[in-house]
């Protein structure tokens, strides 16, 4: 019985089915919601948000498009870190999104403009990211500004700054930024022969193992060093931090640099390695930011829990192109992909229900023990 | 036969995971009586009070009011059944006038618009008839703790409610204040009203309680009658062991200075004038020296200047010799400062950090702690929190990865005094040490002071504890205003004389 508590009590494990319900929930109400605009197709349509590349008949191409969505999912990773490693110190790090758009700004313009090799042009953009967060963090610090409205008011500026660093760098035949490919080869990520092993796709690169490794990082800085310590503690309780005599501000500072620069280096290197182009009339940040928060929250606030949550989020955003549009407009595919990341933002919420029901059933458990006992009392006291 | 009980908790049982906080607890309130409710910290008072307020329901047991059983499913049904409770905490609206935080939730109004003059009445005729002076007009920032504690008396009383229960209600008061607290609690019962009165100072008790009930670890002990009884009796009763009420220390023998506070000023944070008016004062090694005072007089803003966590607008500090006025502080923390805060969640703990995190919380930089790589030593952190429980018997559910949130108040601060004593520093500032320990852990921390003391350290002692400050220091020094007014030698002064300097009658 020990034992059988101790893994329903684990907070890993309360994560991972917590999670698993919040997917198969969203995938219900993502399903329904489909059955009301049009019952005919919602069935094939939810199977080809879960089916995603396994749509194709062929291995090869399984595994191409595998490593498109791996591809897609290394930036959100760094965004759901940044998210996460912010939330840990009780910061809201919504200007992620402004935070990307800086990193890719910057690796973007010196990659293509001032023909710089990629790690150069990777650097920038995540100083660029921490620079940004350094101004939330010391508006928090000094001026106690919200860091969800300097987040924000960041966010515009980021995007529109974006688009005037980037229009030297555009295409005149579209709206985009040329293709690195064509203009700037020596900007490309290294693909250290991964490419080889996802059937030739030159979008598998560098990102995705180096995702990995910073997501083992921050876990094991958050979890086993000093500094995690003092962040953690600092963004617990502010007070108790000064009392204990830690520089609060800081850390705040610190920490927003980090998370800055993490959501920039997704930026800069999903852009390095030429997947995507930007469009540098943009009117909206990228919505990876945003969906950093989501796969954070879905993988219940660690690290490595956002290495699967960023891969689901992706894989069924990536699926949603896959809806057949003869039946639903072209907006169904990010309707349904949202519905589903809404509802994994409900992993705290399913982890207090599930917490409250095992307290309730310990104790009746107890209770009906006790009375067994008492029972058993009263029949030896008779005997 | 009348039923002779306003209120009846029988063989009442609640259970949490891993612990019986109320193991069949039977509680009888006479009608018209004050009864005491005395027990240590996680005895299991506030789970008793929580159970008759609705907010938790029992295992077993059943609650009577007036002979007949009762169902209290939230605090709406207690408050139906007429139990009130003023909180150690008051619970009252500061920008609002006293009538207005009387009517609170009861507004009497016609069509939604406010009928204050039948309820202005209403309130000056109980204060009358209870000799509760109160201003209704008053703004509840700008008057006395204990005129706050009136109205939160007037509160229960305007609401009609027949049972009050006070819990600790005289942490807060100076000397006079508790007396006229205790007139008024008498009266009160003479007119019928029963009270039960939830306490952990014995000489209140015998003072003023009629019978008082005594539960230790869950348990219930008894009740007893307090004409029949003794303090020795009560205290036996609820610690399960002989307790020594006073101090056992040798008169000091204070030699070099640690501490050199010379025209410190300090701005306030809620007025314009300053919190700590130009203080000097010395502490020296083998001296415990005690700032006695009422709440809020610059006692609280003159300990952060000292530990740093405010700037001085003027003055100098001295800490071994060394001018630390300046200094930030980590640095005065690692030159031999503890500092036992006097809030422990705002300052004291990271309440979501557990127990062991906490227990190094000013040491966790050290070499033992941290390798030269900046990772934590976990091994050496566990170690070093068993031994720190284990020493000062911190109490809590899963040892030390119990998260300090889960843990009680008593505990918690068990938990920074551990922290701030096996420092070892040269200079321990204590806030408030005891503030809301059972006599047992208070013998305990006197005993760790004194000890402190003993071997040749200084401790500059903050409290509103008059019994505190008479027994453990060696020096008093009253803070009024921001100001010293006085100094006190605690073997020459009585408490009377000591609380005219505090309300600022006296001065030398």
């Amino acid at each position: 019985m020990n034992e059988k508590k101790s893994l329903l009590r684990n907070d890993g494990f309360q994560t991972f089915v917590t999670s698993i319900i919040c997917i198969i929930l969203g995938l219900i109400v993502g399903w329904l919601a489909l059955l009301i605009i049009e019952p005919s197709g919602a069935w094939g349509a939810i199977v080809a948000v879960i089916k995603n590349f396994f749509k194709y008949p062929s291995a090869p191409a399984r595994l191409k498009y595998f490593g498109s969505t791996l591809a897609k999912t290394a930036p959100l990773i760094f965004c759901s870190l940044s998210v996460l490693f912010a939330y840990k110190v009780g910061l809201f790090n919504i200007g992620a999104a402004g935070q990307y758009c800086l990193g890719v700004a910057l690796a973007l313009y010196l990659a293509i403009v001032k023909q710089m090799p990629w790690f150069v042009c990777l650097v920038a953009g995540i100083v660029a990211g921490g620079v940004s967060g350094a101004l939330c963090g010391l508006l928090k610090a000094y001026f106690n500004v919200n860091v969800v409205i300097s987040g924000i008011m960041l966010n515009w500026i980021s995007l529109y700054g974006t688009n005037l660093l980037l229009k030297p760098a555009m295409d005149p035949s579209g709206k985009d930024t040329f293709r690195l490919v064509n203009k700037a080869k020596q900007a490309l990520l290294p693909t250290l022969g991964l490419d080889k092993l996802f059937s030739k796709n030159q979008y598998v690169t560098l990102a995705i193992p180096l995702a990995i490794v910073v997501a083992v990082i921050i876990w094991i800085v958050l979890d086993k060093t000093k500094i995690g310590y003092e962040l953690k503690a600092t963004g617990n309780n502010v007070n108790a931090a000064k009392y204990c005599g830690m520089k609060e501000n800081r850390n705040i500072i610190l920490t927003m640099v980090i998370a800055g620069g993490l959501a920039a280096m997704g930026g800069a290197l999903y852009y390095l390695s030429d997947f995507e182009q930007w469009n540098v009339n943009a009117s909206a940040v990228p919505g990876m930011g945003f969906n950093g928060i989501a796969a954070a929250f879905l993988g219940g606030l660690n690290p490595i829990g956002c290495l699967f949550s960023s891969y689901f989020i992706t894989h069924i955003t990536m699926g949603g192109g896959n809806v057949d549009l003869s039946h639903y407009c072209a907006q169904i595919a990010d309707f349904i992909s949202a519905v589903i990341i809404y509802l994994c933002g409900f992993v705290l919420f399913f982890k207090t229900v599930m917490n409250g029901w095992l307290k309730k059933s310990e104790e009746k458990k107890i209770a009906r023990a006790r009375a067994a006992a008492e029972e058993a009392n009263k029949e030896g006291g008779n005997a | 036969m009348e039923n002779q009980y306003a209120i009846e908790m029988l063989n009442i049982t609640k259970r949490f995971p891993g612990i019986i906080a109320n193991d069949n607890i039977t509680l009888q309130l006479k009608k018209g009586e004050i009864h005491a409710l005395l027990g240590e910290n996680g005895a299991g008072k506030s789970t008793l009070m929580s159970v008759l307020f609705g907010l938790y329901q029992p295992e077993e047991g059943i609650i009577k009011k007036d002979g007949q059983v009762v169902k209290i499913n939230d605090p709406n049904d207690a408050n139906r059944l007429g139990i009130g409770m003023v909180h150690q905490h008051f619970k009252l609206v500061e920008c609002f006038s006293v009538l207005d935080n009387i009517i609170l939730g009861v507004e009497p109004n016609t069509a939604g618009f406010l009928q204050k003059a039948e309820a202005r009445q209403k309130v000056l005729d109980l204060s009358e008839k209870y000799g509760l002076q109160v201003d209704p007009d008053a703004i509840i920032e700008d008057i006395t703790v204990g005129m706050q504690q009136r109205t939160e008396i007037l509160k229960m009383l305007y609401r009609e409610n027949e049972i009050l229960i006070f819990d600790e209600p005289t942490a807060v008061l100076t000397p006079q204040e508790i007396e006229e607290l205790m007139q008024i609690m008498k009266g009160l019962a003479a007119e019928g009203k029963s009270i039960l009165f939830i306490s952990h100072k014995l000489n209140e008790i015998m003072e003023v309680a009629d019978r008082c009930s005594v539960l230790r670890k869950g348990k219930y002990i008894g009740t007893v009658n307090i004409a029949e009884t003794t303090k020795e009796e009560l205290s036996r009763m609820m610690v399960g062991r002989d307790v020594e009420f006073v101090v056992a220390k040798e008169p000091a023998k204070p030699t070099d200075v640690v501490l050199n506070v010379e025209g410190m000023t300090v701005a306030s944070k809620m007025h314009a004038n300053n919190a700590v008016k130009n203080v000097s004062l010395q502490v020296r090694k083998g001296e415990i020296v005690c700032i006695a005072g009422i709440d809020g007089n610059g006692q609280t803003e003159f300990v952060y200047g000292i530990s740093g966590l405010e700037p001085l607008k003027s003055g100098k500090i001295e800490f071994l010799g060394q001018d630390i006025t300046k200094m930030p502080i980590r640095k005065r923390s690692v030159m031999g400062m503890s500092h036992i805060p006097e809030d422990r969640h705002k300052h004291g703990l990271v309440l979501d950090y557990s127990l062991e995190n906490n227990l190094v919380l000013q040491r966790y930089f050290e070499p033992e702690f941290t390798n030269k790589a900046g990772f934590l030593k976990k091994a050496n952190i566990r170690k070093y929190a068993e031994r720190l429980i284990k020493e000062y018997d911190v109490r809590s559910g899963q040892g030390p990865i119990t998260p300090a949130r889960a843990m009680s108040g008593g505990n918690q601060q068990k938990a920074i005094i551990a922290r701030e004593i096996d420092k070892d520093p040269k200079l321990l500032i204590a806030v408030q040490p005891t503030r809301g320990l059972d006599v047992g852990a208070i013998e305990f921390i006197h005993r760790q002071i004194v000890a402190h003391r003993d071997a040749g350290n200084a401790v500059l002692l903050v409290s509103l504890e008059l019994e505190e400050v008479m027994s453990l220091s060696d020096r008093i020094l009253v803070m009024y205003e921001g100001e010293i007014v006085g100094e006190l030698d605690p073997k020459k002064t009585t408490v009377e004389e000591l609380g005219l300097y505090m309300a600022g009658a006296k001065r030398q």
